[in-house]
């Protein structure tokens, strides 16, 4: 493995006068991530008067504040002390939940905007978007890169861009992470669901618009539902957590209408099961442990 | 009470003093980008600050009332027409039932803010009445304005206020050349001593690029440090591991052209900020329009912090017309 438990101090720095920006490392890892996200839960816990917005990101973590009611050198005192709490501890474990995500691979909606930004949008514009990143990763073709991308479980590291999109970092070792350039040009549309891929992360478009993600395949059921007409989005308009666990299952058309149809009547719940998830085990054997991570999808309900 | 819209204008939609708290999700402040001349409109009308307002980009909207009300226009520099008369802005204008309101041409500046007695009646979706327009949230029906929607008006709060126009010197100015003060910060550490002087003493232009989400300039660009990204940052200089973005921060995609966040701009992403415009000057961008010659100019958070005061007491002044 080329990830450790011990990084760097974290780096402190400004965006203007309302933002406290801390990087807890440069490059992605689930380390840097386990921080990020538990440096936030402490601040967010410890309910600072002028604290506005907690955002934990992939390797970092950016809090909006109102330096009138709180001194920016006072927020920053206690982001530090929360880094040094969450660094000594003896247990990287957190409680969260495994969700399928069930994925139309290859569809023709994201087929049909990948023919519409080819030249000068795209490296390689004979082709499609998978079978560059096929190529990239030194696959034989798209059909394994699509085995390799839902076969094992991936970590919602960071949740933003838009309104509930996830980006999520896979639970292999470095030297396995599917990595992908982005667009050269950043497309103006992108259809809603869509599953992206840019740098070593896989993204959900929760909503229709721009983009600079490879595009792969589809999801068939809404991630951000703003009425909040679904069961699974009673308590809140957005689905995911960072945290939060992922496996993607690939679905044929068949079972893509057949959910959009539960989707529709208002049925339709994603299939999920609470998890401890344990920075240290899913480090030392990856395959052993997203084994056992899988298995609580075994006997959950959707 | 409502107004009833005939030509939406070209991007009217519902505004109030923003969206907090829910931008660890994706979900921007978003807000009048003006905050300063919406807050001015309200003032007029006998509003609070916090109402939602119309929020018209270069091209207003015409409608009619469905009952006699109270309105104020304040921002950029636009004719307002009631039942075909020019009417003065940053005053206030008693509208009987049925008048017709339109805007002419655009005189200078880039928004303007149209408050009426009572607020726009939106619900409030997550603590604001603020349209989220890609995220379907917030305004009316998640959109800008279209032509035969039916806006609601509240019922009114406040007295009205003894002053029926803001005063000269309560009106901020638009046009002229822009000095955006910044701080640097963030991931400035990845331009080159060129790069970083290029930026805070060359001169830029803001391009028509520019919208609610982000304004863009073209100048002589900048030169990132070449060095090994790292692990799930991308491949261009400019590319970082996808982060949280500060709004106000500055990117430079390739280096080429800056583009400043405003304040429904997306909340992350994967291109490095190398500076921050401040809190105070967020409104002066807002006011800004295509072919502004624009410098940036590097301040320290003290700096920043007496200007945040500056502009807060100036708002209080505002409020105690």
């Amino acid at each position: 493995m080329t990830e450790t438990l011990h990084l760097p101090t974290a780096r402190y720095t400004w965006g203007g006068d309302e933002f406290l920006f801390v990087e807890f490392d440069e490059a992605m890892n689930l380390t840097a991530n386990y921080l990020a996200t538990t440096v936030a839960q402490g601040l967010t816990g410890l309910e600072l008067e002028g604290v506005v917005d907690v955002c934990p990101a992939n390797a970092s973590l950016l809090v909006r504040f109102d330096p009138d009611v709180l001194a920016p050198e006072e927020l920053k005192r206690r982001a530090q002390e929360l880094e040094s709490q969450a660094r000594t501890s003896t247990q990287h474990r957190a409680q969260t939940r495994i969700i399928e995500v069930p994925v139309w691979y290859q569809d023709p909606y994201t087929a049909e905007v990948v023919q519409r930004f080819r030249e000068g949008y795209h490296q390689d514009p004979s082709g499609t978007d998978l079978d560059y990143a096929a190529h990239v990763n030194g696959l034989s073709d798209a059909a394994e890169f699509i085995r390799r991308h839902h076969g094992s479980p991936w970590l919602v590291s960071m949740v933003g861009f838009v309104a509930g999109l996830p980006f999520m970092y896979q639970l292999v070792p470095r030297e396995r992470q599917l990595e992908v350039p982005k667009y050269l040009s950043p497309r103006t549309d992108t259809p809603p669901l869509t599953v992206g891929h840019g740098g070593c992360f896989a993204c959900i478009y929760s909503v229709r618009g721009a983009g600079g993600y490879q595009m792969f395949g589809i999801a068939a059921a809404p991630i951000y539902d703003p009425a909040q007409e679904l069961p699974d989005f009673r308590d809140f308009l957005i689905l995911f957590r960072p945290g939060d666990l992922v496996k993607f299952r690939p679905v044929d058309e068949a079972e893509y209408r057949s959910i959009q149809e539960q989707v529709e009547a208002g049925t339709w719940r994603f299939k999920q099961a609470p998890v401890t998830f344990d920075v240290e085990a899913a480090l030392a054997d990856p395959d052993t442990y997203n084994r056992t991570l899988l298995e609580a999808l075994d006997g959950a309900e959707n | 009470m409502a107004l009833r819209i005939e030509q939406p204008g070209l991007l009217t939609t519902v505004q109030d003093q923003g969206r907090f708290g829910y931008y660890n999700v994706g979900i921007p402040q978003g807000g009048a980008m003006d905050q300063e001349s919406a807050q001015a409109a309200n003032k007029l009308v006998g509003n609070s600050a916090e109402e939602a307002v119309l929020e018209c980009t270069y091209m207003g909207p015409s409608f009619t009332v469905d009952a006699p009300t109270t309105i104020a226009v304040a921002g950029a520099d636009v004719p307002l027409l009631v039942n075909g008369q020019e009417r003065p802005p940053w005053t206030r204008i008693e509208l009987a039932e049925g008048d017709a309101v339109k805007f002419g041409v655009i005189r200078g500046g880039a928004r303007f803010y149209l408050a009426i007695r009572g607020g726009i009646d939106v619900p409030q979706v997550l603590g604001s009445r603020s349209t989220y327009a890609i995220g379907r949230l917030g305004g009316l029906h998640g959109r800008k304005l279209e032509a035969g929607d039916v806006v609601p008006v509240g019922e009114p709060t406040g007295l009205l206020p003894s002053i029926e126009e803001i005063p000269a010197s309560h009106r901020p100015a638009s046009g002229g050349p822009l000095e955006l003060r910044i701080v640097w910060g963030l991931y400035d550490h990845l331009l080159t001593d060129e790069g970083r002087r290029r930026l805070v003493e060359e001169e830029w232009k803001l391009t028509p690029v520019a919208d609610r989400m982000g304004l863009r300039f073209e100048g002589p660009g900048v030169e990132w440090i070449e060095r090994e990204q790292p692990f799930g940052a991308g491949s261009d200089p400019s590319n970082i591991v996808d982060a949280g973005y500060a709004v106000g921060s500055i990117q430079i995609p390739g280096g080429t052209q800056p583009i400043v966040l405003h304040r429904d701009a997306v909340s992350g992403g994967g291109y490095a900020m190398v500076g921050t415009v401040i809190s105070a000057d967020m409104d002066l961008l807002a006011r800004a329009t295509p072919g502004t010659v624009t410098r940036f100019r590097a301040v320290d958070l003290e700096e920043a912090h007496a200007a945040r005061r500056e502009r807060a007491q100036r708002l209080e002044e505002l409020w105690a017309l």
